[in-house]
């Protein structure tokens, strides 16, 4: 520190500069030298600044510390047992656990991204466009950023982005039951059958028709190709057929387990003729008036059987804001958040590369792969690195994403030290076991605190 | 954000002949069938970044869709169905927001905290910034690594204490409150971005004016601010959208007259299905100032947000 006292701003030249060592900008501006004002000046040009700094910054660290080693009302001199409530009390160690998850998990799925749509974004001639659009959400606040994933996290697919995209993607692949409501009339000899269908107790032989009578179909929900019902197509000496049709007379009226007047068929329900080994013969599908048939069954004893997956339950989508998965879910939404800040400082870095080094790699017949793992992660370590240690800190002190996307009922599983030590300290009224928690984040941002000092001397030496 | 975003680096460095679409990635020495694979390559990088670009604008898409729609035809079906159907949309949601006056209430309360705790702290770190870049006084270089430092103090470690604190002055609850806890705050990442940018000045310019027997307070307005303009200018709007966006310090300093949007959204946030209309329309409101700042000054804002890496 040079501790010359300055002579007033209107003295003479200055007798020689400051110490190379100690300039303090980064573009090196050197000082004012002897002509700099007073020193009593530059404390009352500090004095606001100062004030502030003390009364929100130090002195709330020296009372959060002096606080923690008392007890909740803060008449108790307790010493560590708050520390030590920390590490024991459930919902404070959920909120320790979760807490790791975020910092492990976090940063670094941001970073990748930011790093890939950086790489990405120099390919295409819409860059700006792109990088304004992912940027954004780092405009607005994390509670409206909840409310946008409240919404897509909906659990009902009819109202929730993302599982109505997963259950439409799902029903592509494995399409749902056509009826999952129906079930058999009771008394119609028809049993539960394997993975949730439904098998005819009694043996069908070639050259029989066999009845597979079901309710439980709302008329609501029958397709327009559900015509009246008709018996069992006549059957050959090599044929098996049958009728699948829904048995219940809307108005009441009609005979159990009989084909009525104004009964309709289930088209579309898969049968199958399996033989006495477990083996399937033969399958078919009920047309329009429920009928089927098996043509060219060998001769023998079979069982018809209905699949299980005609009565499938629809795909309803995953439970994003279940116990299970809401932690995963919100740093979902923090990606969605963060990668546009990531993406932009990355892209500055990688702006900053020479272009020689990577047309070098790429005339010496490197792949864009190998540029990009060979030459480009490595000359953008630096910029990766600050990006990632930015990212932990935030990420250490989340709360208004966890606040806002969790639903009530499930705030104890996706808790997180910032959102405990609010709920303790303002909730519960524990102040001291607040102050602990507060004193534990601070702790845990000190490995930042230094990596931020070195990285600015280093940077200004 | 603009490639002056990247101020360091020139904005496009690479060669762009007109007969390659993506950017000249080929040096001349490659084969007709590298170049095709090159193409063919950026197409799917198109249709990827395509597809990340709607993954990133159909959320936001949703909420301003859904904030359009009577609370009926939310619960009966996804915003999308909207989409098919725009006669259903109405600004009803927005009407019932005008005639609510806790909601109305809270907008100006977001105001009256976010307009002084900025002009607050870009004139103190002004001051400050200056003085820690410009003037010399004995520990001034530890003082300044000691603002580093306080960059990434947790905010949580001031609740309790100032809560106290607070109390005893009466002021718990008070928009006075709130600002004052916002400028204590920001201060550090102000006066950061504040000295680093004026002590990048040229020297010259100071010691012009100095020679010239300029005051202090005079070289300060007449030279450092002038000149200092695009930090401001950043810095301004970063913190702008900082304490706009609030919701931790609210929750805790706030009371239920004095609550800001964010803290008024949230406690409807309970019954998130019932109170959907107002939710998703308020949510857009405290959404609107953000965005239009945003996209008027995306440079300025982009700048104060990298500057702010490692906060």
């Amino acid at each position: 520190m040079a501790e010359t006292s300055q002579p007033p701003e209107a003295g003479g030249a200055a007798p020689g500069g400051p110490a190379a060592g100690e300039e303090p900008g980064p573009q090196e501006p050197g000082r004012a030298g002897a002509l700099g004002p007073p020193g009593w000046l530059a404390l009352a040009f500090l004095l606001p600044a100062l004030l502030f700094l003390g009364a929100y910054m130090l002195y709330p660290i020296g009372f959060s510390v002096y606080r923690s080693l008392w007890d909740a009302s803060g008449t108790t001199f307790v010493g560590l047992e708050n520390y030590l409530r920390m590490f024991t009390n459930p919902p404070t160690f959920v909120a320790l656990r979760n807490n790791v998850v975020w910092v492990v998990v976090a940063p670094i799925a941001v970073t990748v991204a930011g790093l890939i749509f950086a790489v990405l974004t120099e390919r295409i001639r819409w860059a700006t466009a792109f990088k304004l659009v992912v940027f954004m959400p780092m405009a607005v606040s994390f509670l409206a950023s909840g409310v946008i994933f409240r919404l897509v996290y909906e659990q009902d697919p009819e109202r929730g982005l993302a599982n109505a995209v997963i259950t439409t993607v799902q029903d592509t692949v494995a399409p749902a039951g056509a009826y999952p409501d129906a079930r058999p009339r009771e008394g119609a000899g028809l049993a539960e059958g394997p993975e949730g269908g439904y098998r005819l107790e009694a043996e069908a032989a070639p050259g029989e028709g066999v009845a597979l009578p079901l309710v439980g179909v709302a008329a609501d929900d029958l397709p327009a190709s559900a015509g009246p019902a008709s018996g069992p197509p006549d059957a050959g000496p090599e044929a098996v057929t049958g009728t699948v049709w829904l048995d219940f007379t809307p108005g009441g009226g009609g005979e159990e387990g009989a084909i009525d007047p104004e009964e309709r068929g289930l088209p579309g329900v898969q049968v199958r003729l399996v033989e006495a080994d477990g083996s399937t013969a033969a399958t078919a599908r009920a047309g329009g008036d429920g009928s089927f048939a098996f043509e060219g069954v060998e001769p023998g004893a079979y069982s018809v059987v209905l699949d299980g997956r005609n009565f499938a339950e629809p795909y309803r989508g995953v439970t994003w804001l279940g116990p299970t998965l809401v932690t995963p879910a919100i740093i979902g939404a923090y990606l969605w958040v963060w990668a546009g800040f990531a993406m932009v400082l990355i892209a500055a870095g990688l702006a900053a590369i020479p272009r020689e080094a990577l047309e070098a790699a790429r005339v010496d017949g490197a792949t864009e792969w190998q540029v990009f793992r060979r030459v480009t992660v490595p000359l953008l370590s630096p910029v990766l690195m600050v990006v990632f240690v930015t990212l932990m800190i935030y990420v250490l002190k989340i709360f208004d994403l966890v606040f806002v996307i969790a639903p009530g009922s499930v705030q104890a599983d996706a808790n997180v030290l910032a959102v405990e030590m609010w709920r303790v300290a303002f909730g519960a009224n524990d102040q001291g076991l607040g102050s602990a928690l507060a004193v534990f984040l601070l702790v845990l941002v000190v490995p930042a605190m230094v990596f931020q000092i070195r990285r600015f001397r280093r940077e200004n030496s | 954000m603009s490639d002056d975003a990247a101020a360091t680096a020139p904005p496009d460095a690479r060669p762009d002949p007109p007969p390659e679409p993506d950017g000249g990635e080929g040096a001349p020495r490659r084969s007709a069938a590298s170049r095709a694979a090159a193409l063919l390559g950026s197409g799917a990088v198109q249709v990827l970044l395509v597809l990340i670009a709607l993954f990133w604008l159909v959320p936001t898409l949703g909420l301003f869709v859904s904030s359009l729609r009577t609370p009926a035809d939310n619960a009966a079906s996804g915003w999308w169905t909207a989409l098919a159907r725009p006669a259903e949309l109405t600004l009803a949601n927005y009407a019932g927001l005008l005639d609510n006056p806790v909601f109305v209430g809270s907008f100006w309360n977001t105001v009256l905290i976010t307009v002084p705790s900025t002009l607050l702290i870009v004139v103190i770190a002004s001051l400050a910034g200056y003085a820690l870049a410009w003037m010399e006084f004995p520990g001034r270089d530890w003082l300044f690594l000691g603002v580093v430092a306080l960059l990434v103090v947790p905010i949580q470690v001031a609740l309790v204490p100032i809560a106290q604190l607070y109390g005893g002055a009466g002021i718990y609850g008070s928009i006075v409150g709130v600002v004052l806890f916002h400028v204590g705050f920001g201060l550090p990442f102000a006066i950061f971005l504040l000295r680093n940018f004026f002590a990048a000045i040229p020297r010259d310019l100071l010691e012009a004016a100095r020679m010239d027997g300029g005051k202090e307070l005079t070289i300060f307005r007449r030279v450092i601010l002038p000149l200092g303009g695009p930090a401001i200018a950043s810095l301004t709007i970063f913190q702008f959208l900082w304490v706009w966006n609030d919701l931790l310090v609210a929750l805790v300093f706030a009371d239920a007259a004095n609550q800001p949007m964010t803290k008024a959204l949230q406690a409807e946030m309970r019954q998130f299905g019932a109170n959907i209309d107002v939710i998703s329309s308020g949510a857009f409101i405290s959404m609107v100032v953000p965005l239009v700042v945003f996209f008027a000054f995306q440079r300025y804002f982009v700048q104060g947000v990298m500057a702010g890496a490692v906060k």
